[in-house]
């Protein structure tokens, strides 16, 4: 794929620096990195030229892992401990997986923290690993094979995400690249990556679906592109659904067909493995023989017709329109306002899907780009700009929340604070009073979904806001602050209205590690691990405190002499020079007390200076111009 | 730190720089919002310092706050009256002329039979005649507030709006119910 040429401007950095910044597809089925080389966007392949990386991990009883084609190859053989398809588990409790009757995992109900429910682990030979660290394995040797690749650390990433994923599950994905040592520049949604590669590359005009069909999730976004814009305007899915469902189809027709019942887990395997190479080849033909041996030593010989593949998948399909209806209806926009299809996933090749797309947007989908690359490539070239290597003036991405917001409100009801399809960031206050009299606590449960009972939507977080002061019922103001930040994380806060009582959290608890959780992680997962820990943030405090000096450095010289007097300016300087000292030490507390310090003398600045952006935005008019 | 604070203080109408009516120019509305996103987007400052990326969260929450509340001509013609200190009491005063309540138990009973019926269609004509009803309630607003700057009875417009938004809503879950 051609895509576009960037020049450097060098207007944010110093222009003799790049930056190391990828993008990272974290898929269900394959991961991949991308980065933008010479100003254009390309996939970074392994040693033997392979851009797909198979989300696939096995664990050894000595501690050891192996990640990628040759845990693959394995899944049949250990499948008790090679981990497929973790992305289904992210930020999910044993709940919300369903069946697992037929699934070779030893799953673990994870000690709940605080009074929700927490994320599944798995029971494996190196112990117990939740679905976060299977993740940051993959994330690890994305990382190792980016350094190489580029000769050097990196500054960050851009993770994508399913944008139909919920807060814990995109909590969950940051986690991940957090203990694999990544600096996570942005979560992108995968529908908006997919969007920037295709619409830069083509100068994309107008309104755009793009249907986004991967290994186990499903997603839907339609965008307005316009001068540079890249709007979300609503998003749909199905965090649940993908190509591994239609693998599942093929899988139970061939125990149909061939009078099989209760297999073991490596025969199970076996299958699967074969129904996914049955479903790829009846893209190009129109039928495939399937054939096995199993542990029993019977063998399967089975010929599948595209025709009846087609049959026993069509609700799969149609399950994906639904989503792709509501999404044109919160957008307020019918079939006929859409000028294209973008097709995104490696599901998206199988004919039945694309020939569904064509009927409902009554035109044939784009699939001019390669599905299983598109989402990585677009994630390279935010990743690119994120950085700093290359001005973001020449577009801007407005994305939004797939999901509404809200707490649990009497009677198990959900009152939703942010509504689904907001564009972020965003934030929404609203009052609440307590229900008794003298009462002088109130619990808070945040939820997430459409539906109006709490039981039927995502809990996300509870906290407790104490103190009170005792009132008659309906007295007490208490105000809830829902903030939601470009990643898409929410944080809530409450406080009381006449005393300032507060009460502030990330939400994170319930479904999320807890910072101890990872720095214990952390300690596991390396062999000296106190001295690497110390290390690490050693050198993690070096490189922000370095970035964070040249910022102010620029942001001095652009606008200090117009925007600070003196004695604002001395300040400032001070900050720097306190952490130009402490840099000379290898004490990283110390050092982040210093940017600690340094941060909190330049917020005042740092106002002004947005101030003189925004009344240059509207082309330095007063008002009184622009009323006439 | 105090001339930042102008800026941030601005209402939503000098945000955008447009003239404080319920018309307005919609393009020039969205030109500006990109004008404006432009500058303080996160995805701007992310190589820059926290505290430039806190300020540029702020912002950025607040610009689509203002631009979401000028956009949707309902919340459009509650923010004027809130500039004005009408007070439209939508939630203490729910007292309606019985004919206009008397519609509204019809609408419900024809939304409700659409639905159970699973009947997209009939939701589609449902929806549009609502919109149609909700289109001439707002032109009556632009007279009241734009033209003869009567906010009393511009709140009382804004009140039966709220009765409009809710069946809204309930056509709105009724397409859900039928896709689920």
């Amino acid at each position: 794929m051609a895509l576009l040429q960037i020049s450097e401007p060098g207007l944010s950095t110093a222009p003799h620096e790049h930056r190391l910044a990828v993008g990272i597809d974290l898929g269900t089925t394959n991961s991949l990195v991308a980065t933008v080389r010479n100003g254009i966007s390309v996939v970074l392949n392994d040693a033997d030229g392979r851009a797909l990386l198979p989300s696939v991990v096995r664990y050894f009883a000595d501690g050891s892992v192996q990640v990628g084609e040759s845990a693959q190859a394995a899944q049949s053989e250990d499948p008790t401990n090679t981990i497929l398809s973790v992305k289904r588990f992210m930020g999910r409790g044993l709940g919300d997986i369903g069946d697992i009757s037929g699934s070779p995992y030893r799953f673990v109900d994870a000690p709940s923290t605080g009074q929700a429910p927490g994320m599944v682990q798995l029971r494996t030979a190196a112990g117990v690993k939740s679905p976060v660290e299977v993740s940051s394995e993959i994330l690890k040797l994305l990382r190792a094979r980016a350094e190489e690749a580029l000769g050097g650390e990196l500054v960050g990433a851009v993770i994508t995400v399913p944008a139909y994923f919920d807060d814990a599950q995109r909590q969950a994905t940051k986690d991940a690249a957090r203990l694999a040592g990544i600096n996570v520049l942005r979560l992108l949604n995968e529908p908006t990556a997919a969007a920037i590669a295709y619409g830069l590359d083509n100068a994309a005009e107008g309104v755009y679906a793009v249907y986004d069909l991967g290994g186990g999730t499903f997603d839907v976004s339609i965008l307005k592109l316009s001068r540079g814009v890249f709007e979300v305007l609503a998003t749909n899915g199905n965090s649940a659904l993908g190509g591994d469902d239609f693998d599942h189809r093929i899988y139970c027709w061939l125990l149909e067909k061939n009078n099989l019942s209760a297999l073991g887990a490596s025969d199970t395997r076996l299958l699967l493995t074969r129904a996914r190479a049955a479903k790829e080849e009846l893209t190009e033909h129109d039928e495939t023989r399937v054939t096995a041996i199993l542990r029993s030593g019977e063998a399967i010989d089975t010929v599948l017709a595209r025709r009846d593949f087609h049959a026993m998948s069509q609700n799969l399909v149609e399950r994906t329109l639904q989503p792709v209806r509501r999404a044109l209806r919160d957008a307020g926009l019918a079939v006929a306002d859409i000028k294209g299809v973008v097709m995104v996933g490696g599901a998206t090749r199988m004919p039945q899907v694309q020939r569904a797309v064509a009927e409902f947007f009554r035109q044939a989908p784009l699939t001019n780009l390669d599905p299983d690359k598109v989402v990585a490539l677009g994630a390279a070239i935010q990743a690119n700009v994120l950085a700093g290597n290359r001005s973001a003036d020449d577009w801007l991405l407005l994305d939004v929340i797939p999901l509404s917001l809200g707490i649990e409100t009497m009677g198990g009801l959900t009152e939703k604070i942010i509504p689904r399809n907001s564009t972020i960031p965003a934030a929404r206050a609203q009052d609440f009073t307590t229900f008794k009299d003298g009462q002088t606590a109130m619990s808070v449960h945040v939820v997430q979904g459409e539906r109006e009972l709490v039981s039927d939507c995502r809990s996300l977080a509870r906290f407790e806001l104490r103190g009170i002061p005792p009132m008659v019922a309906g007295a007490a103001r208490i105000r809830i602050t829902f903030q939601v930040d470009a990643d898409g994380l929410l944080s809530v806060s409450a406080r009381e209205q006449g005393t300032g009582v507060e009460a502030h959290i990330t939400v994170k608890p319930s479904y999320g590690l807890s910072d101890a959780e990872i720095a214990r992680m952390l300690q596991d997962s390396s062999r000296h691990a106190q001295d690497d820990m110390q290390a690490r943030a050693l050198r993690e405090h070096q490189v922000e405190a370095n970035q964070l000096l040249e910022a102010v450095q620029n942001a001095l010289e652009q606008d200090g002499a117009a925007l600070l007097d003196d004695i604002g300016q001395a300040r400032i300087r001070d900050g720097m020079d306190g952490l130009r000292a402490m840099l000379q030490t290898a004490d990283h507390p110390a050092i982040k007390r210093a940017i600690t310090q340094l941060n909190d003398a330049t917020v005042a600045f740092a106002q002004a200076r947005m101030d003189k952006s925004v009344s240059r935005a509207l082309g330095g008019r007063k008002l009184t111009d622009l009323e006439v | 730190m105090q001339a930042a604070a102008s800026g941030f203080q601005q209402d939503f109408f000098q945000l955008f720089g447009l003239p404080e009516n319920y018309r307005l120019d919609s393009e020039l509305l969205d030109r500006r919002y990109h004008a404006l996103q432009a500058q303080v987007h996160p995805d701007k400052f992310s190589h820059l310092s926290e505290a430039e990326r806190r300020v540029s969260m702020q912002w950025a929450t607040r610009v689509n706050e203002a631009y979401q509340t000028l956009n949707e001509p309902a919340r459009r013609a509650r923010y004027l009256l809130s500039l004005h200190g009408a007070d439209i009491r939508e939630e203490s005063n729910t007292a309606m002329p019985a004919d206009f309540l008397v519609a509204q138990m019809e609408w419900r009973e024809a939304i409700q039979e659409a639905g159970e019926a699973r009947d997209p269609g009939e939701l589609d004509k449902l929806e549009l005649r609502l919109q149609h009803d909700m289109h001439d309630l707002l032109e009556q607003l632009a007279a009241k507030i734009d033209t003869e700057h009567d906010y009393e009875a511009a709140a009382g417009i804004v009140r039966k709006l709220k009765f409009l938004e809710k069946l809204a809503e309930e056509i709105a879950s009724a397409f859900d119910t039928i896709d689920n």
